[in-house]
């Protein structure tokens, strides 16, 4: 009996998977059943790809007048009406996706860059030199963001790259405490002091010991971060201080259709609605990602 | 032993700043370890043996530069460690090691047993080529009693006890003169305790090694030193030869110590019990004179005001204490109770 058992036991320790691809499948299983995320992760894939086949299905240029049109409700012709110049909104829409996510993965990818380097340095090397990163970090996170973005804005001038490091710099801070936070404490473990106690360089143990096992919490909040990347983007373009007309743009829209709520309430109610959905997209996945990769949820 | 030590550690004091106040200015200072000395002849085993907080931790991490050092000197094969810039420090690493207690946390886990042992080799630059450093790898696993065909599994995959033999392989791997052994078997289960100890005996053998054993467990202690230091709140009270100290303990507090240790010998029943009375005092704010007087059954007025220096009472055996320099009466003989 015990030997029959103990048989099977060995086979399987001689045909034993790497645990990278195991850990990977836990990982997307525990994302599976999270309900909430696989529907913020469809939205924001469509929305992805709609954005880059923006050209080739939106039904009309974006951009061209045709004052005989205006004001349109939802129609065959036009599925989401027209907007004051007879603008076809769908269309409008399709292309201010483009727009709206590239502003915010930008704008996300360069903040998490600065603060992570950030971070790491300051909760590696402590001292004065964290002293000084927290500090300017405390006052940057001291500013309401829009307030702040439009700051930078008005320094620099509008424009749609400008709306990128304004909403940058504003991520700096979030993304320099987390990995500040993360790096104390991976820091403090054992591998890491075996690692330096066997002569490594500080770049390496950084890139290669602490940089890998903090990735979870700097993914999940640059997901998170997106969606209030596009929100400051459009809010930035609906003051008209971030993308310029005739750029469409959803902030710019919004901004665009509030004139004529009364009359035409579909102009404003589309890029509305859209803005929600991607923003509660992302926002979901980004929820679902830490629970998936937070190894304390375990089930 | 007359001839040069390996490692000589003179004055070492290491205080961790505290940190208070709306501005972050430094309000005091935990001594962790303060103002020791003590020598490592080459191939023999000392541990450093003292209750949870007296510093031999410490003490470790201050040698290897894991934490900067206050003061002091650590002269390592005739070369004063804590004077070395970054770079020469990172050459000279691969002579010192250390094995940790915590053989689950000391391991990254995204690392299979293969790459943490290569990245070590590719640091110090051994080995010419993957294929040459990979030989070295199964040779040094197998060394500690790790399967050749266990080299790509992560650590998650290993017992507690062989993820210990993988941390020695590790340490092996650069050819040290000296391994820090910081509780290296503490965590492990008795059995397993053993297994671990007699290899680390027989790597000495064969490699010619030196450990720093740092332990809280004299059983252990016992089995593997040479010669003990003892430590209490960061000062060295005791520094003797393994037989002398067992046998003829000098310091009440290595006798203490001693009499803490269980029993399994029943005919050693009127064995003394000495039962400290009070708590470590903090290492913030030490008591002046000797540290131990606070808790010590003979202590005399004399020591709560000068602080005893370690002397030799017999040859190999040094301590610090007021009640045993020359000429003093024999204390243990007055009872603890008076």
């Amino acid at each position: 009996m015990g030997q029959q058992q103990l048989q099977p036991n060995i086979n399987i320790s001689l045909t034993e998977k790497p645990v990278k691809k195991s850990r990977w499948l836990a990982f997307m299983k525990k994302l599976a059943k999270n309900k909430a995320a696989i529907a913020g992760a469809i939205v924001v894939l469509t929305v992805f790809i709609l954005a880059i086949l923006a050209p080739w299905i939106a039904p009309y240029d974006p951009t061209h007048i045709e004052m005989s049109k205006k004001f349109q409700g939802p129609s065959a012709e036009h599925w989401l009406g027209t907007d004051d110049k007879g603008r076809d909104i769908l269309s409008r829409l399709l292309y201010g996706s483009r727009i709206s996510l590239t502003v915010g993965i930008l704008s996300t990818l360069l903040g998490a860059i600065v603060g992570v380097v950030l971070g790491i340095v300051a909760g590696y090397y402590g001292k004065w030199i964290d002293s000084l990163i927290m500090r300017f970090c405390d006052v940057l996170l001291a500013f309401p963001g829009i307030l702040l973005a439009l700051a930078i804005i008005s320094i620099l001038g509008p424009s749609t790259a400008n709306t990128i490091i304004a909403i940058a710099i504003f991520a700096v801070p979030t993304f320099a405490r987390i990995v500040r936070g993360s790096t104390l404490g991976v820091k403090k473990l054992e591998y890491v002091d075996a690692i330096r106690a066997m002569g490594s360089r500080d770049s390496r143990i950084i890139f290669k010991h602490i940089l890998p096992n903090i990735t979870s919490p700097i993914i999940v909040q640059a997901t998170l971060y997106i969606a209030s990347a596009i929100i400051t983007a459009s809010a930035l373009s609906f003051l008209g201080l971030g993308t310029q007309p005739p750029t469409p743009e959803w902030g710019t829209m919004l901004a665009n259709g509030r004139s004529y709520l009364a009359q035409a309430p579909h102009i404003t109610l589309f890029p509305g609605l859209v803005i929600l959905l991607v923003v509660v997209g992302f926002n979901l996945f980004g929820d679902g990602l830490r629970d998936a990769l937070d190894p304390k949820t375990k089930k | 032993m007359s001839k040069q030590p390996l490692l000589e550690v003179k004055n070492l004091k290491q205080y961790f700043p505290i940190k208070g106040g709306v501005l972050g200015r430094t309000v005091n200072h935990v001594k962790a370890v303060d103002d020791i000395s003590f020598e490592v002849y080459e191939g023999e085993t000392v541990s450093i043996v003292g209750e949870s907080g007296c510093g031999k931790s410490t003490t470790g991490r201050a040698i290897l530069r894991l934490d900067e050092p206050t003061a002091g000197e650590v002269n390592f094969d005739g070369e004063d460690l804590l004077s070395l810039n970054k770079s020469k420090m990172r050459e000279k690493r691969k002579d010192l090691q250390i094995i940790f207690q915590d053989p689950y946390a000391s391991l990254n886990p995204r690392q299979t047993v293969g790459q943490i042992i290569e990245e070590v080799l590719k640091i110090q630059n051994i080995g010419t080529s993957s294929k040459d450093r990979r030989e070295k790898i199964i040779s040094l696993l197998e060394t500690v009693g790790i399967g050749a065909h266990q080299v790509d599994r992560y650590p998650h995959e290993f017992s507690g006890g062989q993820r210990q033999r993988i941390g020695i392989a590790r340490a092996l791997s650069v050819n040290p003169k000296l391994i820090i052994c910081d509780e290296a078997v503490s965590a492990l289960d008795v059995s397993i305790q053993a297994q671990v100890l007699n290899l680390l005996k027989e790597l000495q053998r064969k490699f010619q090694l030196t450990y720093l054993f740092i332990s809280h467990d004299l059983g252990v202690v016992r089995h593997i030193s040479d010669r003990i230091i003892v430590m209490y709140l960061g000062k060295v009270v005791e520094i003797s030869d393994t037989q002398s100290l067992f046998e003829n303990p000098q310091h009440p507090y290595t006798r203490a110590l001693l009499s803490a240790i269980p029993s399994m010998n029943f005919e050693e029943e009127k064995r003394e019990r000495i039962i400290l009375t009070g708590d470590v005092p903090s290492p913030i704010d030490p008591p002046k004179g000797c540290r131990f007087h606070t808790r010590c059954p003979y202590k005399m007025e004399r020591c709560a005001i000068e602080e005893p220096v370690l002397n030799s009472v017999s040859d190999g055996q040094r301590v610090a204490c007021h009640l045993v320099e020359k000429g003093a009466v024999d204390y243990t003989k007055i009872p603890v109770n008076s």
